[in-house]
């Protein structure tokens, strides 16, 4: 690179570093407080002045898996000594475990909702962006604008009338009709997204297939789909984060079988008052994947944030 | 279906039938590849919308599925119209939608300039402020009310730290003076780095050589600011603003969480108001056209946005 009047001196960088670094540091500070908050006692989440160090403990974890019974002290002697770890904590408490928690469920259900309806807005996606980026088709950009437009309805709204055909149809509370659900939400993104991806790849490519002899269909899947994989992964992504965190319908659809974490996760409650470790513990598990994703995501951020109106 | 055999450019084999379904023609394939999109878009989407019009003109109640029910005209919209309570909540959600585009427009913007000034790991300290807005809402909303207790959450102890102001003496979910301004800062915390992410881009955009012919027509810094940076960053921070203004008129986790509308009803914001309307009074026509009438400014509001989208895109 050449030298440039316009670059900034030493002096503003540093200063510009210095406040931007404050900012970053500060506005980690809620994220860091909910991981902390998930190894400590209950007491140690609650002491005023807020703990910054303190002596690191499971009891969130173990809490969060477990559902627990008060039992007399009587009937504690009487049990065999505890034979693991989180025994161990939840007896300090004059408690026994009694079973598994539905955590573990509620985090499965959004694996399965977020991965299945992923893979389906992708699938459709991929293949209606192609179409849009290669071929006439008639009404395309109205088409378009109807495809964006259906992400920008108020999710309560749309809400009311789902919910009525979902118990006409069967649909509410099931997987399979949560993973329909943000798979129609998440189209407008991934074919938006996927067009602009597309769009990006010469024609000609396909072109020189064609006149080698291949069909349409093998242009598409051996030449375009190999050079789109980055952009349909990150797509993918986005889908996914969606669907991981989506609140509103998974709140007003689902209660029981097919409920997803972001509901549930503020429901968790302990025994005399709320349970911020095993809250923080739950949020945690839940947020840190989502966390690596986005740093994976990273160059691709703003396209995804902007339906791909914004390229870097 | 018709299978169009044609617009192969050579075939130099004779084809076999698999290679005659497989060599559709492109507007066959158009066609097949579009369908399913628009099909699950009109099933989830679309008739949904039609049957919410339809009920936004009866009386029908989900909970009594066996009163009759009456078509009562615009009666619904009407009576929305001219509730108190309706206006309460759009002008919560005015002071939310106005003050949290503001900070996030100021904060975000003067965020991206510094990072604009390449200092050494910007894209590191870039990734990093991101995190936030990635975040499930409903599940960080939920942890915030932790951060906003009175005396133990970590908000007062900082609150305490800068002002000495006692944190017990306040809460800033709990008091109705508050409230509104506890949405706002977690909004504008979740939410920034969105705003910085899209001027950052408007900023790296303009090109440095009009910035060097400014030098040399010795413009002061200021003058450029206010004469090429502001303007040429423009269409982007409208892109911004439009894309918050509209994901905040639907807001409904994050303040469902923090205050879920409380206390009595200074946060309840439209999409909170419907919720109650629909799915607890359970009032389906009068919810239906409280939606209705939603759907009508937010998609008012999304072509502007395409507009503006475009405008950006032809850059």
């Amino acid at each position: 690179m050449s030298y440039s009047i316009t670059e900034p001196s030493d002096r503003q960088k540093w200063i510009a570093g210095l406040l931007v670094i404050t900012y970053a540091i500060v506005t980690l500070i809620p994220l860091v407080w909910i991981i902390a908050t998930g190894f400590k006692t209950p007491s140690d989440a609650i002491a005023y002045p807020p703990k910054v160090f303190f002596e690191p403990s499971l009891e969130g974890y173990v809490n969060l898996f477990t559902s627990r019974s008060r039992v007399t002290p009587e009937d504690l002697a009487a049990l065999p000594p505890p034979a693991t770890f989180y025994d161990r904590i939840v007896r300090q408490y004059d408690m026994v475990i009694t079973g598994p928690s539905r955590y573990g469920e509620r985090f499965m259900n959004s694996v399965i909702i977020g991965f299945g309806s992923t893979f389906l807005s992708v699938f459709l996606g991929t293949i209606a962006a192609y179409a849009f980026s290669r071929f006439k088709v008639p009404l395309k950009d109205d088409l378009l604008f109807f495809i964006l437009s259906t992400r920008m309805m108020p999710p309560i709204a749309v809400a009311i009338p789902i919910f009525l055909m979902y118990r006409q149809l069967g649909l509410s509370d099931t997987h399979l009709g949560m993973i329909l659900l943000y798979t129609a939400v998440n189209l407008s993104l991934s074919v938006w997204l996927l067009k602009g991806f597309i769009d990006e790849i010469p024609i000609e490519y396909e072109e020189a297939a064609l006149i080698d002899g291949y069909t349409r269909f093998q242009a598409f899947y051996k030449v375009v789909l190999p050079q789109a994989a980055t952009g349909i992964a990150s797509t993918a992504i986005f889908c996914l984060i969606f669907a991981w965190n989506e609140y509103a319908f998974a709140a007003l659809l689902t209660s029981g079988t097919a409920q997803t974490a972001p509901p549930f996760i503020p429901t968790i409650i302990g025994t005399g008052g709320k349970d911020w470790p095993a809250v923080a513990a739950g949020a945690t598990l839940f947020l840190v994947p989502i966390m690596v994703f986005t740093i994976l995501l990273r160059k691709h951020l703003l396209r995804g944030i902007t339906f791909g109106a914004v390229r870097k | 279906m018709p299978l169009y055999v044609a617009q192969r450019v050579a075939v130099a084999t004779p084809s076999n039938l698999a290679h005659r379904i497989r060599g559709l023609s492109d507007r066959t394939i158009a066609w097949l590849f579009v369908a399913p999109t628009i099909f699950l878009l009109l099933a989830v989407n679309i008739f949904p919308l039609i049957w919410t019009i339809r009920l936004s003109l009866t009386n029908f109640r989900t909970n009594r599925p066996n009163n009759a029910v009456e078509f009562v005209g615009i009666e619904n919209y009407r009576k929305i119209l001219t509730d108190p309570d309706t206006w309460q909540s759009l002008q919560a959600t005015a002071h939310f939608l106005i003050w949290t585009i503001i900070l996030q427009v100021l904060i975000g913007f003067t965020l991206a300039y510094l990072i604009n000034k390449k200092f050494r790991g910007n894209d590191l300290w870039t990734t990093l402020i991101v995190l936030p807005m990635m975040l499930s809402p409903a599940v960080v909303g939920n942890f915030w009310t932790f951060l906003y207790q009175p005396q133990i959450g970590l908000f007062n102890y900082f609150i305490e730290f800068i002002s000495g102001t006692d944190p017990a003496s306040f809460s800033m979910i709990g008091e109705v003076a508050l409230a509104p301004w506890a949405i706002v800062i977690v909004d504008t915390w979740m939410w920034t780095p969105f705003v910085m992410l899209i001027c950052l881009a408007g900023l790296r955009s303009i090109p440095s050589s009009i910035y060097e012919a400014a030098e040399c027509d010795r413009a002061s810094k200021w003058r450029q600011f206010w004469t090429i940076t502001i303007p040429m960053a423009l269409p982007f921070l409208m892109l911004a603003v439009l894309f918050r203004g509209i994901e905040n008129f639907k807001m409904f986790d994050l303040v469902v969480q923090l205050t879920g509308g409380g206390p009595g009803s200074t946060t309840q914001l439209t999409s909170i108001d419907l919720k109650r309307e629909a799915f607890e009074k359970w009032r389906t026509g009068y919810a239906s056209a409280y939606a209705v009438i939603l759907f009508v400014t937010v998609f008012g509001l999304a072509s502007i946005y395409v507009k503006a989208l475009n405008k950006v895109k032809d850059r």
